[in-house]
């Protein structure tokens, strides 16, 4: 059974078409993350799938549930992690823990919990005493609470420095470990690359590609092989040249790289600067996205 | 019932952070009670009419500031609370959960209203020790808690109407004090009106609240009449309150 189904959703603020029409299917134990730059429409969708905000058009179905009409009954069964949401400041880390297991039926052990998102040092510390990175694993184990199914992680590392991302997300990927189902959005293209199976690029309220990571690679288009040349010397290619920085597209790269090298012999010219770029997933996103906006 | 033990288990926690903020535990609290200390040693020594009674200041004073405690933990503190974990987001994050919002607010009322009481108590208890002022007995300590609760509720109700209007968290302690403020003074909460009061000052005495209100506390304490209708302004301003907080008042943050 798929955790999350989304048909035909549409969702306007006035004459703002946040979500245009998506579809979108979850499955059961899947990481899906939603991708797209600020304003795509993401968080507007993942805030109807939690119950928050109501559809205008559009089916949807969570863990078998309409989230606007079964707000309740789906609540206990889903964590939410949202973006940069406060917290009572004067708690500590377990009273607060404490607080939130109250709200429901069946939750997990708050020291178990605390040594999951590594907060042990921190136990009877105030909120207020914690870093930024450790007030969002606190955070994250507010949405784990209730031993959720489902995990909505929302923007889960902005703002984050580099170190505190990579725990981040080696502690998401220990939940997939659990069996959760995760619906992560994000606007980092890496993060998505490594927390998720299944992406879906959003932009202007629609999802233009859906896939694996590695097949959106695909949509890249072709590699190019870069150089640089002396001055006064011009390669005979096909090519896209500044300050004597030369590109090559490769349609073939084996042909392209055999031609280059040729002339490169042939007219005496080192290659010590070649490059063979292939399409990054950024690039994949960016062109992506460029798209929709035109 | 289930939702009674949320409640009860919500106000540990409640009561815990109350305490630990500086502005709820310094501002809301202790400012009552400075206020009772500075205006009995102030101006403790005189006395006045009032409904053609002789009235003692500090007597006066113990009722004035147990109505402005109850008023500073149900109407003030209350207000700027709600407005503040609203927009800190953190009346999402718990919406976000199986709790339901009303066992989460009722534990706000059931612990303002609690802190009220503290005040009260505490305040009377200055007044006897200190001013061997009245307390009420008997039938007038029965229509005194029937202000103290119908006072709460309302203030409360109209602490959640004001929060809903307030446009963000950094004008929540301006906003909630200036509709708070001038009434306090213009009520006799401050400044004890005597039977000579301008005419506009005690209309608005007649249309507000604070004043009914105050008369009601005061009756305990000072011997004056005790009117139902103080009662029922106090009530009526509470049910305008309670209509406009469950049609404005959501935990969407608005900053």
């Amino acid at each position: 059974m798929a955790a999350i189904t989304v048909k035909g959703l549409r969702k306007s603020y006035g004459d703002n078409e946040a979500v245009r029409g998506i579809d979108l299917e979850v499955a059961d134990g899947e990481v899906f993350a939603l991708l797209g730059p600020n304003g795509a429409g993401k968080t507007t969708t993942v805030e109807i799938l939690e119950g928050y905000r109501h559809a205008d058009a559009g089916e949807v179905l969570v863990l078998g549930l309409d989230p606007a009409r079964n707000a309740p009954a789906l609540r206990a069964r889903i964590g939410i992690v949202l973006q940069s949401t406060g917290i009572e400041q004067y708690l500590t880390v377990r009273e607060t823990l404490s607080m939130y297991a109250h709200y429901f039926e069946h939750p997990r052990q708050v020291d178990e919990l605390i040594e999951i998102v590594g907060l042990e040092e921190k136990r009877d510390s105030r909120v207020t005493s914690l870093s930024g990175g450790q007030q969002r694993r606190l955070d994250l184990a507010v949405g784990l609470v209730g031993d959720p199914e489902l995990l909505f992680l929302d923007e889960p590392t902005t703002g984050f420095d580099p170190s505190a991302r990579r725990e981040a997300w080696q502690m998401v990927r220990n939940l997939t470990a659990l069996g959760k189902t995760v619906l992560l959005t994000t606007h980092y293209m890496d993060e998505a690359q490594y927390l998720a199976r299944r992406v879906a690029v959003m932009a202007h309220g629609r999802i233009v590609a859906e896939g694996s990571p590695d097949s959106l690679a695909r949509h890249g288009g072709d590699a190019r092989v870069r150089f640089r040349v002396p001055d006064g010397v011009t390669p005979p290619f096909d090519i896209a040249a500044s300050d004597g920085v030369v590109e090559v597209v490769a349609t073939d790269l084996a042909r392209t790289l055999h031609e280059v090298t040729s002339w490169a012999l042939a007219n005496n010219v080192n290659l010590d600067s070649l490059d063979v770029l292939r399409p990054s997933l950024e690039d994949v996103y960016l062109r992506l996205v460029g798209e929709a906006a035109s | 019932m289930i939702n009674l033990r949320r409640t009860l288990y919500q106000l540990r926690f409640t009561n815990l952070a109350y305490w630990r903020n500086p502005s709820s535990a310094l501002f809301t609290f202790a400012f009552p009670l400075m206020f009772l200390v500075i205006f009995t040693a102030l101006l403790g020594r005189h006395t006045f009419t009032l409904d053609g009674r002789l009235v003692h200041q500090t007597t006066y004073y113990v009722a004035a500031m147990a109505s402005y405690g109850l008023i500073s933990a149900c109407y003030v503190n209350l207000a700027m609370v709600m407005t503040f974990q609203r927009d800190q987001g953190i009346l999402k994050r718990v919406q976000g959960t199986p709790m339901p919002s009303m066992a989460y607010l009722a534990a706000r009322v059931i612990h303002a209203l609690a802190v009220a009481a503290l005040l009260v108590v505490l305040t009377a208890a200055f007044g006897r020790i200190v001013y061997q002022a009245d307390l009420p007995t008997g039938m007038a300590l029965v229509r005194f808690v029937v202000m103290f609760l119908v006072g709460a509720l309302s203030f409360s109700a109209l602490a959640f109407a004001v929060s809903s209007i307030i446009p963000n968290a950094d004008a929540a302690p301006a906003l909630v004090n200036i509709t708070i403020m001038p009434l306090l003074f213009l009520s006799g909460i401050f400044i004890p009106l005597g039977d000579h009061a301008p005419t506009w000052v005690k209309w608005v005495g007649k249309l507000f609240p604070v004043r009914h209100f105050a008369a009601g506390m005061q009756s305990g304490f000072l011997g004056t009449a005790f009117n139902w209708s103080d009662v029922g302004v106090v009530a009526l301003w509470g049910a305008v309150g309670l209509v406009i907080a469950a049609r404005r008042f959501d935990a969407e943050p608005r900053v």
